[in-house]
């Protein structure tokens, strides 16, 4: 019997087995960031331990950076000692560190793949849950807690069981103004925030093919919210295409090699899942989420679930969940006003996102009362835009291009959105208060987003297209 | 074995109950990103379910769980079904540890939590749906009635009636509460067989 991709990857990374115990895993790359990581470092010292390959582990600033006047000190105590922290640690214990004013600070999820550091075959993790975008390159990547982080940093490997495996194939044509950000969401919409709980989940189908690399990125960054241990795209030119030539990529003769290895990871055909969905490109619209989690979503010409179309022992959450979002059931959201409008985040900053919003927002202005931020997911998202001219096109538009960092997709630095205010954003996480305290979340595609810029409500963007 | 933080060994605890009936309580509201920014481990129970637990202005919510003089000391905190989904931020364990609790009841764990949870001591008990009401109606007539929980058993029962629930752990995990194993003195004694895989493996980017 053939094997699945995850196999493949899987297999050739099990460095011990022994009865009774979790298999041992070798890990190629480790990201580590600010939030996540002074906990771990403590712990390596408590051990007196060293970091036992330095060359495997990235470090950056963003979730606690601000995205104003990065060049100055950052103005909020707890935060700059936090990246201050990161700093100390990175250089006592040799970790190489794109922080802030680096040329390749950003996003963690955005700039190892953007480097060449994420490749096909790897086993990636970071001490962040959204690890899973990552897997669009074919690699096993998933998030840890920081306990796993000091594991790793400490001996290159982890503790794992064997997840259960699921395809989700998605074929057909994607309607205008349906990008890869609706595939998702509708993803999560019809299986649940919990549907893929133990799962490591492959996306494949003909649409999934036909989509560029950062396209992909979007769609495995979000694994996670329907549970998915990981999310994974088997590599293919497109892929090759987007590696080669990139910092760290292999080079030369290396490159060959590589690519005759990577070649070989697909699921062969007779591979079996545990589980399988199959979906329609053709079904999908422009989507958005109403709700207080990414599982509670509707077409944006559709209407909100009707509390008598919920089941009882959901009945309680629901309501919980529009009534904090002041939303009535059986509603259509279209023609809501909203009042911020948020572009940025590991799922959708990447230099794609923001030249589909410059295409859109060219030649046409904000609307009066909303307030727009457009954060680039890294500073060489943001050096190209500004190459592109994007910024004017943005300025000209009256929204506020930002420097990179994950802003407020959590909320833990300034840009967070005030109680009450609605907020169309290109986020992952709709959660109650992840944008800020009483912050009103609606999750949706850029095209989407932008769309609520440019009108001041939620608005089908295909109509303006 | 080496120094551990907040570890600690847990085999039968006979508690009362904090219920927090919500399905899907994502890490955000076990602990919300602007708490994140402390380096130690300690300190973060003063923030737990903080949203949830305060008012805007600081003040605490007379009717949230854990504001609740009658559930005040104890160990337990029983939540509705997926808990701890979203976020991978081990601090939403440390929040829980740090408050004071040993054991959390829920009829399913989100993968990343559960992991994080057993990592620091907390004992994550996964229950059936009826079990759970069960639980949850008991402490609605009774807010003082206690739960048995037994790690080496397995097992979790209501004290009054006797009813039991056998619940799963991973063997490995359970040896490691139990004897206070560790993780990484483990990994650190199989080095031998990580750097002939090093050495071994072609791809090794
Ligand atoms: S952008 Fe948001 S989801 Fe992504 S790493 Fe930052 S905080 Fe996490």
């Amino acid at each position: 019997m053939g094997k699945t991709l995850f196999d493949k990857i899987y297999d050739a990374h099990v460095v011990h087995t022994q009865e009774g115990f979790p298999e041992v895993i070798y890990i190629n790359t480790h990201y580590i960031h600010e939030v996540t990581s002074p906990q771990a470092f403590d712990g390596l010292r408590k051990r007196n331990l060293p970091v036992f390959r330095t060359n495997k582990t990235r470090a950056t600033a963003d979730h606690n950076v601000p995205t104003k006047d990065q060049h100055l000190p950052i103005k909020e105590a707890l935060s700059r000692l936090q990246v201050e922290m990161l700093t100390k640690n990175t250089s006592e214990f040799g970790v190489e560190l794109y922080g802030l004013g680096h040329q390749y600070q950003g996003i963690v999820h955005v700039i190892g793949p953007e480097l060449g550091i994420t490749l096909p075959g790897m086993t990636i993790v970071c001490g962040d849950s959204h690890t899973s975008t990552h897997g669009a390159f074919g690699c096993i990547a998933f998030g840890i807690g920081t306990s796993e982080v000091e594991m790793v940093m400490a001996t290159q490997c982890i503790l794992q069981y064997r997840p259960k495996k699921m395809k989700i194939e998605i074929n057909g044509k994607l309607g205008k103004g349906v990008t890869s950000k609706d595939i998702i969401l509708y993803i999560i919409t019809q299986i649940s925030a919990a549907g893929a709980n133990g799962y490591a989940v492959e996306f494949a189908g003909d649409t999934i093919r036909g989509l560029s690399m950062e396209a992909r990125m979007t769609i495995c960054n979000m694994s996670i919210e329907m549970g998915g241990r990981c999310g994974m795209i088997a590599p293919d030119q497109i892929t090759f295409d987007y590696i080669q030539g990139r910092e760290f990529a292999p080079k030369g003769a290396d490159w060959d090699k590589a690519l005759a290895y990577w070649k070989t990871l697909y699921s062969d055909a007779d591979a079996s899942f545990d589980k399988v969905y199959s979906f329609k490109a053709e079904d999908i619209e422009p989507w958005i989420t109403y709700g207080t989690n990414p599982g509670m979503g509707i077409g944006i010409t559709g209407s909100m679930p009707s509390l008598a179309s919920i089941i009882d022992a959901d009945k309680t959450s629901f309501k919980k969940s529009l009534d904090y979002m002041d939303l009535h059931p059986g509603d259509q959201l279209l023609g809501k006003k909203i009042d911020y409008v948020f572009i940025g985040s590991c799922t959708n900053s990447r230099i794609e996102d923001l030249r589909l919003v410059a295409d859109f927002v060219k030649d046409k202005r904000k609307a009066d009362d909303v307030e727009v931020w457009i954060i680039p997911g890294s500073k060489q998202v943001e050096k190209q835009a500004i190459a592109e001219g994007l910024d004017v096109i943005f300025k000209n538009a009256g929204f506020d291009l930002r420097e990179p960092g994950c802003s407020a997709c959590l909320g833990m630095n300034e840009d967070k959105v005030p109680a009450g205010k609605y907020c169309v954003s290109t986020s992952n996480r709709n959660f109650e208060g992840r944008q800020g305290p009483g912050a009103r979340t609606f999750l949706a595609s850029p095209l989407t987003a932008a769309a609520a810029a440019v009108t001041g409500k939620i608005a089908d963007v295909r109509i303006l297209l | 074995m080496s120094d551990k933080n907040i570890k600690k060994t847990i085999s039968t605890l006979i508690s009362g109950v904090v219920p927090v009936n919500i399905d899907n309580i994502d890490t955000d509201q076990i602990i919300p990103a602007r708490f994140l920014k402390a380096t130690t481990r300690e300190g973060f129970g003063e923030n737990l379910f903080c949203d949830w637990k305060k008012n805007a202005d600081g003040s605490l919510k007379a009717d949230f769980p854990l504001n609740e003089p009658k559930y005040k000391g104890h160990r337990i905190l029983v939540a509705g079904n997926n808990f701890g989904c979203g976020s991978s931020r081990e601090h939403a364990a440390w929040s829980i540890v740090d408050y004071g609790f040993d054991v959390v009841v829920s009829s399913f764990f989100a993968d990343i939590f559960k992991n994080n949870a057993l990592n620091n001591g907390l004992l994550p008990v996964q229950v059936s749906p009826a079990f759970l009401k069960k639980i949850f109606d008991l402490v609605q007539t009774d807010a003082n009635a206690t739960l048995t929980v037994d790690l080496e058993a397995q097992s979790i029962k209501i004290t009054a009636t006797g009813e039991t629930e056998n619940f799963e752990i991973n063997p490995y995990k359970k040896m490691c509460l139990l004897k206070g194993f560790d993780d990484i003195d483990y990994l650190l004694s199989l080095k031998p067989q990580i750097e002939t895989y090093e050495k071994q493996r072609e791809f090794n980017f």
